[in-house]
């Protein structure tokens, strides 16, 4: 089949250029699945602890949202709802990985140059879905070992690993049909992110419907994401679910396939949109220029705190009921957060997960300075009576703002779920509105960490994503490894105020301000000093 | 003032690599000046350190009156500048950018604007992401020049416009040029510097190796010259000046310095010359000199009269 010509030399040229990402992503989402087990094995020592934990949290309709249905109360059982949301994310990886190998080879010219060679017409993506499904293929076998491993049955173990393969399977194909619509990477993405949304609101609204019986339980059972849950690993396994999904798969790589052969290369299926022919009178500073290039993921940000506030918010109700039963729950929340009450010690951690992912929008803005430096947009900017520190700013206000607004949008959710739910708006307001903000020096760190990179070190930008993963790792494992203080003390998280519960210290806060100011001002300088574009 | 850009014994280094190694030029005011070198040989350095986005590592730089590292921004206001690599933003459309580059360095023409647009016969409605390499540069080139600035500072423009747009592009700069505006025209197409260009300076490794007017350039290397005998012109050979030769039943072809020329047409005339053509070497040839490091003769004896051979 000469449509498929150089298949296999792309497909080594796929794993050569990912090489570093494949292993990550695939290893860590296989450690997690493993490390779920053994925190729930930490937590409850007997199966009666098990039960009151897994009774309170099957009938939570926010806990449901998040992570999915509960059917029991094994191990097993546990650490699938657990990573309930797992799902989802290798659905988004498998979608970005598709995409990133099609369409912005497509848009960046390099699969022309590609395409003059021996390569067949569908070679390019027969290449980027083979790698991706083969990689999900191999996660879901980590998974298997890794659960297997634990003690756990192993026909449960299988299932839990297949069940990330199906999303990934169903989403990669998604991808692929999303590549061939658009000439942009950029809304493919936004149309293949929005299918992964609508089909998890679906899943959301099938399976929290289900709860009281209700009538639309049926939903879920359309949800691609939904079907995952449906295989039921360590509850009597539905095998016959994998069929949807090789079906659904094999049907969108075939009109994928069938779209990729009616159209040109380089060319999507639908139209691109022509733009004004002048400039808004507005688009006149470096500033109105970094509006039009941020507001998008703003948007998508400010957007998805919301909505992650409103899940959090909703179970913090729930929570104090859940851990009243269990004794060893209770002594971690108190132990992770604040002094006066299991719904505060809840509230805090919920902020602390808000500010590492605001930290994340923070380094993304940031990062969006040297991403217009080595693609070439910078240069001709600068070369007009704009200075460097004007340019920098200009992006920077986003990192810096654009976190706190994100923040704020969360608060607010979470303050309106959680109290409505507990019927005392007006009390909580402050409370939960100061939690989120005390996280915005932390955040402002990173982002000054990041700026530090680009100005002192810019071909080390990316670090700063590193800098974030520690303070994940650290939130997530330190406590439980009672890692020595210094080390904790190393995230700028760790020195937070645990607010709602304690009072706002000051002088942490603005010790922190004062390391976010420094590290920021010595990057700025760094990059007054330095060339552009960096050598 | 006389001078729009001096540099002096420039240099820029990469880590170990040396992309500028003393680079003098001098561009003066009003003229458009051919910066001539192939890829790689520091011609976007230059033109980058004159930005000041690169500081340079040694040796002076000034632009416009002023320094262009310390008085970037406000330098700027005066000149614009086209890169030889144009990226657009992708969600931008042609005419924004355009706009906006103008209001950044303080304002642009509408009408030239308009006028430009439809000389260039582009499309300011599409979107960044949608436009070709050349549209790309049309982009950037309109918005360069729709600007009411002193000096337009250009990175081999005309990469990826076809050739109808090179001529639209080599009319506009005559056009810039009448209205008295500098030109610093960095490019390897040699016709079009051959077109445009009042002076040129070659650079070669990140240094100057020639530089001056066309006329002078042509001066400083001598002709070639081409002649039928009646007899053998023993005595060429021995006259100093003269290169490549070559001789063949009666025919010669020899290429001569201008300092020895009258002594080689002594020596012909002496031979008895049934015709002679002699010609100016090319740009082509300039250029070649200072770059075919290995061949330098064979390309050199049949450059003048065979276009098709410098093309190798």
């Amino acid at each position: 089949m000469t449509a498929l010509t150089g298949t296999g030399k792309l497909v080594r040229l796929i794993l050569r250029r990912d090489r570093v990402l494949l292993p990550i992503w695939t290893l860590t989402f296989a450690g997690l699945m493993a490390s779920i087990v053994a925190s729930f094995q930490a937590l409850f020592s007997t199966a009666a602890e098990r039960q009151s934990y897994a009774d309170a949290s099957a009938a939570d309709p926010g806990f449901t949202a998040l992570y999915g249905p509960l059917h029991g109360s094994s191990l097993g059982e546990l650490t699938v709802w657990r990573a309930g949301f797992y799902p989802v994310l290798i659905a988004l990886i498998a979608l970005l990985t598709v995409i990133r190998h099609t369409r912005t080879e497509e848009e960046t010219g390099r699969r022309e140059l590609l395409g003059a060679t021996v390569v067949g017409r569908h070679a390019g993506m027969a290449a980027a879905l083979g790698v991706t499904l083969a990689a999900t293929l191999v996660l879901a076998a980590l998974v298997a070992a890794a659960l297997a491993g634990q003690g756990l049955p192993t026909g449960g173990s299988l299932a839990a690993g297949l069940q990330l393969a199906a999303a990934g399977w169903v989403f990669a194909a998604v991808g692929a049909v999303a590549a061939q619509l658009t000439s942009g990477a950029g809304s493919a993405r936004g149309i293949a992110v929005g299918v992964l949304g609508g089909t998890w609101l679906l899943r959301v609204i099938g399976d929290v419907s289900g709860l009281s019986g209700g009538a639309v339980s049926w939903l879920s059972w359309l949800s691609p994401i939904g079907w995952a849950h449906k295989l039921r690993p360590f509850a009597g396994e539905r095998w016959w679910v994998l069929l949807l999904v090789l079906a659904l798969t094999a049907l969108g790589a075939g009109v994928a396939v069938a779209l990729e052969a009616r159209r040109d290369v380089g060319a999507g299926l639908l139209p691109t949109r022509p733009g004004p022919a002048t400039a808004a009178p507005g688009l006149r500073s470096p500033l109105a220029l970094a509006w039009r290039l941020h507001r998008g993921l703003l948007a998508g940000w400010t957007a998805g705190f919301a909505v992650v506030g409103v899940v959090l918010g909703g179970s913090a109700s729930s929570v104090a009921d859940m851990v009243a039963d269990n004794s060893n729950l209770e002594e971690i929340f108190t132990r992770m957060g604040g002094r006066t009450g299991i719904v505060d010690a809840y509230l805090v951690s919920v902020m602390g997960i808000l500010g590492l992912m605001a930290a994340g929008y923070a380094i993304q803005a940031t990062l969006r300075l040297r991403a217009e430096e080595t693609g070439g947009r910078a240069e001709p900017l600068l070369a007009t009576a704009v200075g460097r520190l004007q340019w920098a700013a200009s992006h920077l206000v986003f990192s810096i703002f654009g976190s706190a607004l994100a923040l704020v949008a969360a608060g607010l959710t979470v303050w309106l779920t959680y109290g409505l739910s507990s019927g005392d708006l007006g009390h909580q307001l402050p409370r939960v509105l100061q939690g989120a903000l005390v996280q915005v020096p932390a955040v402002w760190v990173l982002a000054a960490v990041a700026v530090a990179l680009v100005g002192l070190a810019p071909r080390f930008a990316a670090v700063a994503w590193g800098a974030l993963g520690l303070c994940v790792i650290l939130v997530l494992v330190g406590a439980a490894l009672r890692l020595d203080q210094w080390v904790m003390d190393l995230s700028p998280f760790t020195h937070l105020p645990r607010v709602p519960g304690a009072a706002v210290a000051a002088t942490p806060l603005v010790l922190l301000l004062a390391v976010a100011v420094a590290l920021g001002g010595a990057g700025l300088a760094g990059l007054r000093r330095r060339g552009i574009p960096a050598a | 003032m006389d001078e729009t850009i001096r540099t002096e014994a420039l240099v820029k280094n990469f880590g170990r690599t040396r992309a500028l190694d003393g680079l003098d030029l001098v561009v003066h005011t009003g003229e458009v000046h051919g910066f001539l070198g192939p890829n790689g040989a520091g011609k976007t350095t230059t033109l980058r350190v004159l930005l000041g986005l690169l500081k340079a590592d040694g040796g002076t730089a000034r632009l416009l009156g002023g320094d262009p590292w310390s008085q970037a921004t406000e330098l700027h206001r005066r000149l614009a500048y086209v890169p030889g690599d144009v990226t657009l933003w992708p969600n931008l459309s042609g005419g924004e950018v355009i706009d906006l580059l103008g209001r950044l360095r303080g304002g642009l023409d509408p009408g030239r604007r308009k006028e430009l647009l439809e000389r260039f016969d582009l499309d300011p409605r599409k979107k960044g992401r949608a436009y070709s390499k050349g549209n790309r540069q049309k982009v950037a080139l309109v918005a360069a020049l729709a600007s009411d600035v002193e000096l337009l500072l250009l990175d081999e423009p005309t990469s990826g416009l076809d050739p109808l747009m090179e001529d639209v592009f080599r009319q506009v700069i005559r056009d810039e040029r009448r209205r008295g505006r500098t030109v610093l025209l960095s490019s390897h197409i040699l016709a079009e510097v051959e077109a445009l260009c009042d002076r040129v300076t070659i650079i070669r490794d990140g240094r100057a190796v020639e530089s001056g007017t066309l006329a002078e350039l042509r001066h400083l290397t001598g002709v070639s010259i081409q002649a039928e005998l009646t007899h053998p012109a023993d005595g060429l050979a021995r006259v100093p000046g003269v290169h490549d030769l070559q001789a063949q039943n009666g025919q010669v072809r020899f290429h001569v310095d201008p300092g020895a020329l009258d002594a080689a047409l002594r020596e012909l005339t002496g031979a008895g010359v049934r015709s002679l053509v002699s010609q100016p070497p090319t740009l082509e040839e300039l250029f070649l000199r200072h770059y075919d490091r290995a061949g330098a003769g064979a390309d050199r004896a049949g450059a003048g009269t065979n276009q098709s051979e410098v093309a190798r």
